[in-house]
């Protein structure tokens, strides 16, 4: 079981919301990823369109945990204020910290990060920042209290895979709360890597919605992350530099 | 009334008195919808009582897709 905060969690997979080529190729991907906790923006509502469909009517919201993000945020303040929008619609207390510092490679800002979180934690939200591989930040961020912690893999989107398998295991190793290896993975057997370096899930969102098939990469991902995680409890074997046999080499018929 | 909505000067008839009355004249009000009144967040479960005032500032937001 994933256990964040008050939550337990059967599925690793955390899975994203945005750019679906349409709400049902969407809710499939959903249903077949079998996650438990769906992610999302918070943005201002076209009033003069209401009629717009939103992904949320398509779901059954109330079968999932929702995780809404701060993306868009560029300080701790606007964080916070993005959570604090979320949380007032009544549907969620958990919340993904996202403060963006630079708008190329959308990579967090580790100070504002830091801040929103402890202001959050404050209010009482359980509180999942992604952040960078920095082993150290992601050290603060769980000393001030957050309930995961959610390295990148590689820059949002880009699908790069793990770039610092190295820095994700130092993480994961230090941690005493989940690590969710959140932004960056491209591939099934990325999120299997991610898995079996230790990692407790994955959170991704356009390594499915992009995918040529979505529903298909939603359940690959399902598998995968599955076929990590067990791999990861039955401890793989050490790296040789050399050959053993797997055949005895004892009693053979020849020579 | 006249009220700042998102940013943009919004005209609405002087019966639009509340925000539950604002959500109704947008026909709105059934959907999940978050209303910050002149910076002040409001509850959900109260939000629709709130007294509106001309030149109120609002922002009304929503969930959309993302990860």
């Amino acid at each position: 079981m994933l256990k964040i905060g008050p939550y337990e969690f059967s599925s690793r997979l955390l899975l994203g919301t945005g750019k679906y080529p349409n709400f049902d190729v969407q809710k499939e991907a959903v249903d077949v990823s079998e996650t438990e906790v769906l992610t999302f923006s918070v943005r201002r509502m076209n009033i003069f369109e209401p009629n717009q469909p939103n992904f949320l009517e398509k779901l059954e919201v109330e079968n999932y945990t929702l995780l809404p993000n701060t993306a868009g945020a560029k300080t701790a303040e606007e964080a916070v204020r993005t959570a604090k929008l979320a949380k007032a619609s009544g549907l969620c207390d958990m919340v993904k910290v996202e403060v963006i510092g630079d708008q190329k490679t959308l990579l967090p800002d580790p100070i504002e990060t830091l801040k929103a979180s402890e202001e959050l934690l404050k209010e009482g939200f359980i509180v999942l920042p992604y952040t960078s591989d920095d082993v150290l930040l992601a050290k603060r961020l769980e000393e001030i209290g957050c309930h995961a912690i959610m390295p990148g893999a590689s820059p949002i989107g880009s699908g790069q895979g793990i770039v610092n398998p190295l820095n994700l295991e130092f993480i994961i190793e230090n941690a005493n709360v989940p690590v969710i290896v959140d932004a960056g993975i491209g591939s099934p057997s990325d999120a299997a890597t991610a898995m079996e370096l230790g990692a407790d899930g994955v959170l991704l969102n356009t390594a499915v919605s992009g995918a040529k098939d979505p529903v298909k990469m939603a359940k690959a991902m399902k598998l995968a992350i599955e076929g990590g995680r067990l791999g990861y409890k039955a401890g793989r074997i050490p790296k040789k530099r050399y050959a053993t046999a797997s055949s005895p080499t004892e009693g053979m018929s020849i020579g | 009334m006249r009220f700042f909505i998102n940013g943009d000067q919004v005209e609405v008839p002087a019966s639009v008195q509340t925000v539950g009355s604002l959500l109704e004249h947008f026909d709105i009000d059934n959907k999940v919808v978050i209303v910050e009144h002149n910076g002040n967040i409001l509850s959900k479960d109260t939000q629709t009582e709130q007294k509106l005032e001309d030149g109120d500032r609002l922002e009304l937001v929503h969930f959309v897709g993302g990860g």
